[in-house]
């Protein structure tokens, strides 16, 4: 069964509906990717999954229990994280107390969780102490993936983490998920360097206006002649 | 050194006294303002309304007899004032501001709620208490402590009653046991990330209606607190409310509207301004008037002592036009 | 619709007032017409600053103490002894003392053109501000400790006609919204609001406690109104109660012509483009600032001209009063009401706003009978009950009055938030 299953959603934010059936499946040991023009609606998917905004029809269904419409509140301990793609740290506490943030919904001891995170991040540990507010771009996208992770999700949704940050740092990011991924973490993310994500993605989703127009891993999907011609720039 | 007592007595001790007021009131204020994002005027009401409650408890304690030695009756019922008017203050979020936030209103919309909610307190408190003035004090005495100087020609005595001794005390508790909440306690840790970035908040999981009830529940009960203490200090009447809620404004945001520790040293700062303002500063000059160009007159205060409640409204005003992100930012954050 | 509604709301509120009139008697409901005239008028200012310009004005209070300040000295009568003293004399001085301040502080400001720079400047700014602040203290004392040993005790009026003490008044609020709007339009809403109350607060400080100018507490009275005052119908022989419904109808004209006058200029103004470009700026300026508007002067003149409207609204309430008490004036009954009105009425609605003025002040005026009767009501009831009667209920109940405005207000917010006539939206097809 899949981890997350996505059937013909419709949903926007109160007006027209800018998701107008969106289907996507999602295993435990997937990377999927979501690409796209501008305006297809791929930020918009990831939200409409954490519940921010309203789907007015088709189903959500997340390790078989429908979730649609549910609050953050009630979707972090079922095992989902999300990070924005902007302001997506508490840039006047500290890095630690960035991640004690991420494991506001448990209950039970969660320093391992934090030292887990930390080997992962090693430049963290470093600057746990220092205002989130204080590291640098691609510092602060690793506080806020940290942050995601102390909840333990079973599923991360990532918006756009390699936005803004210089191409060096994207390879880095790029790496960085990758290895979360190893460690047991089903990813689902939205990118625009949509060749250099799709070259590792198990699963890939080309959106146009609200739709899937493509479907399939990534690497597949690089090789579609059509694909290439129309959205990943030849 | 007798004329430096006197400045003592009026500037230092009537500035720590004000100051711990106003800064127990505008950690109120700048929370609320953190939490929900709105200038809450209704303050100075809730506190009124926490000093009208404890009188009325300090009547009852009376009537039964309730006394403790040392301690006047008005500090012995505030913890009872405190948790009945935060309980009052969740009922009024609850009624007024949540079904707006509920609506996604804007900052505008509240605050004119929030002047709604001031007039219906303010009403219903002079319903029942009429418009005249009302003392902690009537059939206790206000303990006058005198400690005098060991010094050699030195006649004045240090001066200062006995409520303002409890209230720095209750001040210092308060803002002690605000800081390991903020610092130490998960919730409090909430508070602080979603003042920084509610949306960051929500998606992390945070439980923004608890975080909104804990705001109110420790404004609810300092707003009481501050009530209170500025009722024991001086007296009781309806109209306290909006003669203080606009110093409490300017300690607000002269510490940077959202930001408590900055509250804190801007209710200081008023309240010292506002005693040194209207301090005869003549006195300090005339001992050494001989070795002054000019003549010392017999009074020389920055202001009149009628536009003391003035001195906050021109701090305010110069702070909002010179840095209206208050004076402390970068410094606390 | 909204015509419609807006139609039937007047209908009502016009039963509401031969109703209430009929109960009152004529001279109660000329007088009440004439007030809610003058605050309709006071009411139209304020929604061109918040209904037009999105301007959260909290310091209408100030700008109509300003306004009954300017009409008291325009109108009341010359006093001699005043002006054959030294007052005069050390007014002119402390006014001398008050310009070279300015200059001093207007100079320290721009020190950085002979090299004065950065933290330098702001000492020496902060220095020209004491300096000029001990010099026209110096004076000022002065002649305010002269003045009002004097014995009449202040500086009495010009004697001239009270219209023209109106358009001062006008003058005199322009002149306060150009400062105040010069070093507060550039805050956001909330910061706004605290900084016109405050400001608001200081005007009252000072005219409360400037005797030598207004009396303070002493308060000046009778103030001579612009048309026949009730005594002079009396003279010629009208019964006491017609005189009064004929003075205050002859007030009421004049009253009604200005609202009117001010009513046609002000809606003219919403639907060119003057207003059009207003409305533009309220509601998204970032992108009225890319179209090249001018978005700091156009928010000033909107708060200029709101305010002069309240100026001479204040200073017409005082004329009919005929007593100018700053003591009298308080936020709750000279801001805050003023804000019910305009959003029950509808904010940004001309028609609303006149409305919503008449209502509340309507509902205000009577909320204090109403309540009285209903606690004596309720008085007799207990005490036929055994539980004694309710005591001081004159003065309970007209405490009741905030209340009810409270309550008025959190159920349009809730409820009506657009108003009882909102704003028409003109959308393109």
């Amino acid at each position: 069964m899949a981890l997350i299953e996505l059937k013909n959603v419709i949903g926007g934010y109160g007006g027209a509906p800018i998701l107008n059936g969106v289907n996507m499946s999602i295993e435990q040991s997937d990377i999927g990717v979501i690409v796209g023009p501008n305006g297809a609606g791929k930020s918009t998917t990831l939200k409409a999954i954490f519940g921010l905004l309203k789907v007015t029809e088709g189903s959500i269904v997340f390790q078989g229990e429908e979730i649609q419409n549910a609050l953050p509140d009630r979707l972090v301990p079922k095992g989902l994280s999300f990070v924005p793609q902007e302001k997506n740290v508490f840039t006047s506490m500290s890095v630690e107390e960035n991640l004690e943030m991420g494991a506001f919904t448990r209950t039970d001891d969660f320093r391992p969780t934090i030292e887990w995170v930390y080997d992962m991040f090693p430049v963290l540990r470093e600057k746990r102490r220092q205002p989130a507010g204080e590291l640098s771009g691609g510092q602060r996208q690793m506080v806020a993936m940290g942050r995601a992770l102390m909840s333990k999700p079973s599923l991360l949704l990532l918006d756009e983490p390699s936005a803004g940050l210089s191409p060096r740092y994207v390879l880095e990011i790029f790496e960085q998920i990758v290895k979360v991924n190893k460690a047991g973490v089903a990813i689902l993310m939205v990118e625009q360097n949509a060749r250099q994500a799709l070259a590792f993605a198990s699963r890939g989703f080309v959106l146009a206006t609200g739709k899937n127009r493509f479907t399939g891993t990534g690497p597949e999907l690089i090789a579609d002649p059509e694909v290439a011609k129309s959205f990943l720039g030849g | 050194m007798n004329e430096l007592i006197f400045f003592f007595n009026n500037v230092i001790v009537g500035g720590v006294a004000l100051g711990s007021i106003y800064a127990v009131g505008a950690i109120g204020v700048t929370l609320i303002f953190g939490i929900l994002r709105f200038a809450h005027f209704a303050h100075g009401d809730m506190m009124t309304m926490g000093a009208f409650i404890a009188f009325l408890l300090m009547l009852a304690c009376q009537a039964l007899g309730i006394s403790v030695p040392f301690l006047p009756t008005g500090f012995l019922v505030l913890p009872v004032a405190m948790v009945l008017t935060t309980i009052i203050a969740l009922g009024l979020d609850k009624g007024f501001y949540a079904p707006l936030r509920k609506r996604g209103a804007k900052p505008v919309t509240m605050l004119i709620a929030s002047i709604g909610v001031t007039l219906i307190i303010q009403g219903l408190i002079r319903l029942f208490f009429g418009s005249g003035t009302w003392s902690f004090f009537e059939s206790e005495t206000k303990q006058l402590i005198r400690i005098p100087v060991p010094l050699e020609g030195v006649t004045r005595t240090i001066n200062f009653t006995q409520p303002q001794v409890l209230m720095v005390v209750c001040t210092a508790v308060a803002v002690l046991a605000l800081h390991f909440f903020l610092t130490r306690s998960r919730l409090g840790k909430a508070m602080r990330a979603m003042a920084d970035n509610p949306d960051l908040a929500q998606v992390s999981g945070i439980n923004t209606k608890v975080v909104v009830r804990v705001t109110w529940i420790i404004a609810g009960s300092l707003a009481a607190m501050a009530g209170t203490m500025l009722a024991l200090d001086v007296q009781l009447k309806p109209d306290l409310a909006f003669n203080i809620v606009l110093p409490i404004f300017a300690a607000a945001i002269v510490g940077g509207l959202g930001q408590s520790y900055g509250a804190i040293a801007g209710g200081f700062l008023i309240g010292f301004a506002e005693t040194a303002a209207i301090f005869n500063w003549s006195v300090l000059l005339r001992p050494i008037a001989g070795a002054l160009p000019f003549e010392v007159p017999a009074t020389l205060a920055i202001v009149p002592t009628e536009y003391k409640l003035t001195v906050a409204f021109v701090i305010l005003v110069v702070v909002l036009l010179w840095r209206p992100t208050g004076i402390f930012k970068g410094a606390s954050s | 619709m909204i015509a419609r509604r807006s139609l039937t709301l007047f209908a009502g509120l016009f039963v509401l007032f031969c109703v209430i009139g009929w109960a009152l008697g004529a001279a109660n409901i000329s007088l009440l017409l004439v007030q809610s005239f003058a605050y309709a008028l006071i009411a139209l200012g304020l929604n061109i600053q918040w209904g037009y310009g999105g301007l959260f004005n909290f310091g209408i209070m100030g700008m109509l103490m300003l306004g009954g300040a300017a009409t008291t000295f325009i109108s009341t009568p010359i006093i001699p002894g005043f002006w054959g003293s030294e007052g005069p004399l050390l007014l002119g001085r402390a006014l001398l003392a008050f310009a070279f301040g300015f200059l001093l502080v207007w100079g320290a400001r721009k020190a950085d053109r002979v090299g004065i720079r950065g933290g330098w400047k702001t000492a020496l700014t902060i220095v020209a501000w004491a300096a000029a602040y001990i010099i026209y203290r110096s004076q000022i004392d002065v002649a305010a400790a002269y003045i009002e040993a004097t014995p009449d005790g202040w500086i009495g009026g010009l004697g001239l006609h009270p219209v023209l003490g109106w358009l001062f008044g006008g003058v005199l609020a322009a002149g306060a919204a150009y400062i105040v709007g010069k070093i507060c339009l550039g805050l956001r809403t909330d910061y706004l609001a605290i900084a016109t109350i405050g400001i608001s607060e200081i005007i009252r400080a000072l005219l409360k406690n400037m005797d030598w100018l207004t009396r303070g507490t002493l308060t000046v009275s009778p103030i001579p109104w612009p048309t026949p005052l009730p005594q002079e119908f009396q003279a010629s022989g009208t019964p006491i109660t017609d005189s009064f419904i004929y003075a205050r109808l002859g007030f009421l004209g004049l009253v009604l012509i200005v609202l009117i006058v001010a009513f046609f200029l002000v809606q003219r103004a919403y639907g060119g483009p003057w207003g059009r470009m207003m409305r533009a700026i309220r509601d998204n300026y970032v992108a009225a600032a890319s179209m090249g508007k001018n978005i700091t002067s156009r928010q000033l003149e909107v708060f200029i001209l709101g305010s002069v409207l309240m100026g001479i609204g204040g200073a017409m309430l005082v004329s009919f009063g005929q007593i100018y008490d700053p003591g009298s004036f308080q936020p709750i009954n000279h801001t805050f009401l003023i804000w019910v009105m305009v959003i029950v009425g509808g904010a940004g609605n001309n028609w609303g706003a006149v409305f919503g003025a008449m209502l509340i002040y309507i509902t205000w005026m009577i909320s204090d009978p109403v309540s009285q009767w209903l606690f004596n009501g309720i008085s007799n009831w207990s005490t036929d009950l055994g539980w004694g009667a309710i005591p001081e209920i004159q003065s309970r109940a007209s405490q009741m009055r905030v209340f009810v405005l409270g309550v008025v207000i959190t159920i349009a917010l809730r409820y009506a938030p657009r108003g009882l006539i909102p704003e028409v939206v003109k959308r393109e097809a």
